[in-house]
C-alpha cells in the first residue's frame, strides 16, 4: 500500500493550478513510501491535458467519464475513487481541499476507513506515525495530526506546497466503474459567475477609504475586484459622504469581515475599521500617510497616492491572472 | 452562598448581549436625532425583554431579578435608552401591576404587557415633586363611579410611545400622602396632552415629556389597591426599579470600561500600547474593581428580591453605589481615550452622559443616603 | 418531515487560543462555549423551513456528540426553538468517531433531512457531514448556501469555483451548509429559554466508536511580522509577495 492515489479535479475539462500542485505534493509522498504516485479523473478530460499531470510526477492517470460524471454525485464519485484506490494499493489518497473535497472525501473515508487530514499545510511530518499539519481555530495555531488507520486521505490547503515539475512518463488507463445506483439528487442548472459577489462571501475584499477622494474615483477599485473575484467594501466616512452604498461599510459599526486577502486603499486604518478586518490573513494596504495607522495592521503596504499607484497594480494583477 | 449563574441565566445574559450588538449600528445616530428605537422596542419584545419577569400564566416569562438585572446590564453597555424604556415597563409597570393589581387588572393587562403591545409608563414626578412624592399636586377627583384627573406629570419615560400609563394622583389632600391614589390610565384617553419632547443630556433616544391631564375620567377599577394605597404603591414601584436602574449603571460603567480596556490595547503612545503605562493600567484596575462592586450590590439585591427578604435598603444602596461609579467609569473611559473620547464616534462621551441621568432619575443620589441613613437610624 | 440538525460544540470564536504548557493541547479552562456557528445557521435554517411549511415539517431535532459539558449549548439550542435534542455521550474525538455514532444513534429513526455545519470552528475539519452520509447511505449535498422545500423536492444552491449549481433533491439527503444559508443565527427569546427547561434532551450511552485520527502537538502561530513596505514604483513585487510569500492569491 505504498502507492498514493490523487483525485485531479477538472474544471470544464481543464486542470487548475491547485490540481499540479496536488500531483506534485502526491508524487513527493510517493517518492517518500517509495510507491508510484497514481491520478484519478472523472469526467471528460482531453488525452493532452490528462498527460500533463505527467509534468509533475505523475506515472498513471486513470479516468472514467461518462454521464455519471457530467455532475458532481457524491455517491458516484466516492465509489470510483475508493475503487481506484483499492485496485491500485493506494494507502494515501489526496484531494486539494476545494468544496469538491469537502463533498467527497470524507466519504472516501468512511468507504476505505481512512483517516482524514481536511486542509493540511504541507507534507507529512513523520511517515511513522503518518503526522500532518494543518491550522485549527482558523490559524490561530497550528497542529500535528496523527493518522493511525492504514490507509490515509490528506486534502491540501491550495498553495501551501507550490507547483513542481518533475517530469515522468505516463500512461492513461480507463477505470472500469460499476454502474452506480440512480441518484435522489440532481443538478438543475448552473450558473457561474454570476452577479456581484457578497461581501461576507468574499475572499477577497477591496476596499476604498476617504483616499480615494470622490465617488468617481472608484472605477479602478471596480477594476481590481472584477480581476480577483473579489467583492467590493469601503471605510466609514465613504459610506457617509454617500459615494458608496452602506452595506459595503466594513468596521466595527458596518460589517465584520474576515477574507483571507483584505485591500485597504487609501483608508487611514481608525480602530472602528480595523476592528472590522483585523481577522483577515492578509491585509494590504497604499496609503500617502507612512504613519498612517492601517500600516501596523497591514501585513504588505505601499506608501503612495492610491489613485496612481492602483491602475499600476491593477496591470500587475491583470498579467498574474493571465498567466496562471 | 453560591455567585455562579445558573445555565439559564448565562443563556439570557448572552441573549442580551448578541441584542445589544445590534442596537450598536444606529446608537450614535438615534442619539444625534434623538429618534425613538421603534424597531429595536419591537425586537426586544419578540424575544420576550419586556415581559421577562411576568408570571408566565399571563404570558411572561417568569424569570428572576437577577436574570433581569444581567439583561438590563447588558443591554446598558450599549444602549441606555433601551434600557430604559425596558427597565420603566418592567420593574415600574408591570411590576406593580402584577404585585398589586387585581385578577381582572392582571387579566386585562399583562398578557399584552408581555408581548409588547402595551408598553408601560410611569407618571409620579410633577414640576414641583419630583423626589419629594408626598406632596402630588395633580388631582383624582372621586366621583362615585370614577376619578377625574387634572394637573401636570414630568420627566415621563415613554411618554408617546406607551399605551398603559400608571398615575399617581391625590384625592384627598387632607390626608396628605395617606390620600394618593395609583390609577390605570390609557394613554389616548380623552384630556392627555403632552409637552414637549425634552432635550436631554443623554439617553436621547428614550421619549421624555410633561403630560397635562384636563378633566381625563378613569373609572373607578382602574385604581390600584385600596383608596389611599397609591403612595405605598409607588414607593413599593420605585424600590423594585431602582434594582434596575443600578443594574442600568452597572452597565454603563461596565461599557465603558470594556471600550476602553480595547482601545488601550490598540492604541500606541511613546512607542508603547497604552495598557502598558502604568498610568492607564492603574486606571483600569480602580475601574474593574468599582464595577465589580457595584455588580455585587446589585446581585445581592436582586437575591434578597428574589428570595422574599426585605431589600429597599440593598437597592438604594446598589443604586446609588453603581450610579456614583458609573460617573467616574464613563469620565476614566473617556481620558483614557483622549481626544477620541470626546467625539461622538468612540461611544465614551454618550456613556457618560447616560451615566448623569442615573445619579438623578428614580431617587436622586441624595435621595438614596436619606433611604439608606433612615434605615440604619431606625434601629438602636 | 422530520428534520435532524447537527450540532458541534466549540470555543466561541473570539476566544484567545492558550496552549498547554506542553503544546501537545489546548487549554480550554477559560473558554466560553457556543453552538458552532455554521451548525447554528443550519439551525436556524432548518427552524426558518418548520414555521413555513404549515405543519409538514414536524420536527426539527438536534444531535451532539459530547460529555455533560455541552448541555448547556444543546439547551440553547432548544431555546432558539429546537424540539429536542439527543446526547450521545463520548468526548468527541474525530469526526470519523462522531459521525459513526451519530450514525448509530440515529440510524432506525428515520429522518428525512439531515444538516450539518459545513466546518467546525475549532478543527477546521469540513468532514462529519459527508462522513455521516456515507455511513448512513445516503445522498448529501455539499457547500450548500441557500435551501428552499418546493412539495416533495429540495433546491439546494450548491456552491462550486466561480458559481453555483442548483440542485433538486428528494429525502433522505444530508445537506451540508455554509455562510448564507441564514441571514444570521437567531437569538433565544425569552419564552424560548423558559420552554427549552422542559423540552427532551436525552443522553444515550456511545457504542465506543474507534477515532482514526489525533491530534498530537499544537504551535502557536508565528507573532504578526512588521508591515512589509514595496516600492510604489513596483506594484508587480507586491503581486509576486502576495503569490509566493503570503501565498494568498
Amino acid at each position: 500500500m505504498n502507492n498514493v492515489l490523487i483525485y485531479t479535479e477538472n474544471f470544464d475539462g481543464k486542470f487548475k493550478k491547485s490540481i499540479y500542485e496536488i500531483a506534485s505534493y502526491g508524487s513527493e509522498i510517493a517518492r517518500q513510501l517509495g510507491g508510484e504516485p497514481i491520478a484519478i479523473s472523472l469526467g471528460e478530460v482531453a488525452e493532452e491535458e490528462l498527460k500533463s499531470l505527467g509534468n509533475y510526477g505523475i506515472s498513471k492517470v486513470l479516468t472514467a467519464a461518462g454521464e455519471t460524471f457530467k455532475t458532481l454525485q457524491n455517491r458516484a464519485y466516492t465509489a470510483a475513487i475508493a475503487q481506484a484506490a483499492q485496485q491500485e494499493n493506494a494507502g494515501v489518497i489526496i484531494f486539494s481541499a476545494s468544496n469538491t473535497a469537502k463533498a467527497i472525501a470524507p466519504r472516501v473515508s468512511v468507504k476505505l476507513k481512512a483517516g482524514m487530514v481536511f486542509a493540511a499545510t504541507g507534507l507529512p511530518s513523520n511517515l511513522n506515525p503518518f503526522t500532518v499539519p494543518k491550522k485549527v481555530f482558523h490559524g490561530k495555531a497550528f497542529a500535528d495530526v496523527v493518522v493511525n488507520s492504514e490507509r490515509k486521505i490528506i486534502s491540501l490547503s491550495q498553495n501551501s506546497f507550490g507547483v513542481k515539475e518533475h517530469p515522468a512518463e505516463v500512461t492513461i488507463e480507463a477505470l472500469q466503474v460499476e454502474a452506480a445506483a440512480p441518484a435522489n439528487t440532481r443538478v438543475t442548472d448552473t450558473q457561474k459567475a454570476s452577479g456581484k459577489m457578497l461581501l461576507n462571501d468574499a475572499e477577497i475584499i477591496v476596499s476604498g477609504g476617504r483616499g480615494m477622494k470622490s465617488a468617481d474615483n472608484w472605477q479602478p477599485i471596480e477594476e481590481l475586484a472584477a480581476i480577483l473575484g473579489a467583492a467590493t467594501a469601503c471605510s466609514r466616512p465613504v459610506s457617509d459622504e454617500g459615494w458608496r452604498p452602506h452595506a459595503e461599510h466594513v468596521g466595527q459599526t458596518g460589517k465584520i469581515v474576515a477574507p483571507n486577502l483584505y485591500f485597504a486603499l487609501g483608508i487611514s486604518g481608525a480602530i472602528q475599521h480595523l476592528a472590522g478586518v483585523s481577522s483577515s490573513k492578509v491585509i494590504v494596504a497604499i496609503n500617502t500617510d507612512k504613519d498612517a495607522p492601517i500600516f501596523q495592521a497591514a501585513d504588505y503596504g505601499i506608501v503612495g497616492d492610491v489613485q496612481k499607484v492602483l491602475p499600476q497594480l491593477n496591470e500587475a494583477f491583470r498579467k498574474f491572472k493571465a498567466e496562471n | 452562598m453560591n455567585f455562579d449563574y445558573t445555565e439559564e441565566q448565562l443563556m439570557i445574559k448572552q441573549a442580551a448581549r448578541d441584542f445589544a450588538r445590534k442596537l450598536e449600528a444606529d446608537v450614535i445616530e438615534r442619539d444625534r436625532t434623538a429618534t425613538y428605537p421603534t424597531a429595536h422596542v419591537k425586537e426586544m419584545a419578540e424575544l420576550g425583554f419586556l415581559g421577562m419577569m411576568i408570571d408566565p400564566k399571563y404570558g411572561g416569562g417568569g424569570m428572576d431579578s437577577l436574570s433581569y438585572t444581567l439583561a438590563i446590564e447588558e443591554i446598558s453597555k450599549i444602549d441606555s435608552s433601551v434600557a430604559v424604556i425596558m427597565s420603566v415597563h418592567n420593574s415600574l409597570v408591570s411590576y406593580g401591576l402584577e404585585k398589586y393589581g387585581t385578577e381582572e387588572q392582571r387579566q386585562k393587562y399583562l398578557p399584552r404587557m408581555a408581548t409588547g403591545e402595551h408598553i408601560g409608563a410611569f407618571l409620579l414626578s410633577e414640576p414641583e415633586a419630583g423626589s419629594d412624592a408626598t406632596s402630588q399636586k395633580t388631582l383624582a377627583e372621586d366621583k362615585g363611579d370614577h376619578y377625574v384627573l387634572n394637573g401636570t406629570k414630568n420627566w415621563i419615560t415613554s411618554a408617546d410611545h406607551s399605551s398603559v400609563y400608571i398615575v399617581i394622583a391625590q384625592t384627598h389632600p387632607e390626608k396628605k400622602h395617606h390620600g394618593i391614589n395609583a390609577l390605570i390610565v390609557d394613554r389616548h384617553s380623552p384630556g392627555i396632552t403632552l409637552g414637549a419632547h425634552e432635550d436631554k443630556m443623554g439617553m436621547r433616544s428614550s421619549d421624555t415629556h410633561s403630560v397635562m391631564f384636563t378633566d381625563v375620567k378613569v373609572p373607578k377599577e382602574n385604581r390600584l389597591g385600596e383608596d389611599g394605597f397609591g403612595f405605598a404603591f409607588a414607593m413599593k414601584a420605585l424600590e423594585a426599579g431602582r434594582i434596575g436602574i443600578a443594574a442600568q449603571a452597572t452597565g454603563i460603567a461596565a461599557g465603558a470600561y470594556e471600550r476602553a480596556l480595547q482601545y488601550s490595547r490598540e492604541r500606541k503612545a511613546f512607542g508603547r500600547l497604552i495598557s502598558e503605562h502604568q498610568a492607564i493600567a492603574f486606571k483600569l484596575a480602580e475601574m474593574y474593581l468599582k464595577i465589580e462592586n457595584a455588580r455585587n450590590l446589585v446581585h445581592k439585591a436582586a437575591w434578597l428580591k428574589d428570595t422574599n427578604k426585605p431589600y429597599s435598603l440593598a437597592g438604594s444602596m446598589a443604586k446609588l453605589y453603581a450610579a456614583d461609579i458609573a460617573m467616574e467609569v464613563t469620565t476614566e473611559a473617556v481620558q483614557i481615550h483622549g481626544g477620541y473620547g470626546y467625539v461622538k464616534e468612540y461611544h465614551v462621551e454618550r456613556l457618560m452622559r447616560e451615566a448623569k441621568l442615573t445619579q438623578i432619575y428614580e431617587g436622586t443620589s441624595e435621595i438614596q443616603k436619606i433611604v439608606i441613613s433612615r434605615s440604619l437610624l431606625k434601629h438602636k | 418531515m422530520k428534520i435532524l440538525v447537527c450540532i458541534s460544540n466549540v470555543p466561541d470564536t473570539t476566544t484567545r487560543i492558550k496552549l498547554s504548557g506542553d503544546q501537545n493541547a489546548i487549554d480550554l479552562s477559560s473558554v466560553q462555549w457556543i453552538i458552532n456557528p455554521w451548525d447554528e445557521l443550519a439551525l436556524t435554517r432548518a427552524l426558518e423551513l418548520k414555521e413555513a411549511s404549515g405543519g409538514s415539517i414536524s420536527s426539527v431535532s438536534i444531535i451532539h456528540v459530547g460529555n455533560a459539558g455541552s448541555d448547556a449549548t444543546l439547551r440553547k439550542a432548544l431555546a432558539i426553538g429546537a424540539d429536542d435534542a439527543i446526547r450521545v455521550d463520548a468526548a468527541p474525538t474525530d469526526a470519523y468517531a462522531v459521525a459513526h455514532e451519530i450514525a448509530e444513534a440515529i440510524k432506525d429513526k428515520n429522518y428525512d433531512m439531515i444538516l450539518c455545519g459545513i466546518e467546525s470552528s475549532d478543527y477546521n475539519g469540513s468532514a462529519m457531514g459527508g462522513m455521516l452520509a456515507e455511513f448512513l447511505n445516503m445522498e448529501s449535498v455539499s457547500s450548500v448556501s441557500k435551501l428552499e422545500i418546493e412539495g416533495d423536492e429540495l433546491k439546494l444552491n450548491r456552491e462550486i469555483a466561480g458559481g453555483f449549481e442548483v440542485v433538486s433533491a428528494t429525502a433522505p439527503v444530508v445537506v451540508i451548509v455554509q455562510k448564507g444559508i441564514a441571514l444570521e443565527p437567531r437569538i433565544p427569546s425569552m419564552r424560548g429559554i423558559m420552554m427549552a427547561r422542559k423540552k427532551p434532551l436525552e443522553v444515550v450511552a456511545a457504542t465506543g466508536a474507534e477515532a482514526l485520527t489525533e491530534f498530537v502537538h499544537y504551535t502557536p502561530p508565528q507573532p504578526k511580522a512588521a508591515c512589509k513596505m514595496i516600492d510604489a514604483d513596483n506594484p508587480a513585487e507586491l503581486v509576486n509577495l502576495l503569490h509566493n510569500e503570503a501565498k494568498i492569491i
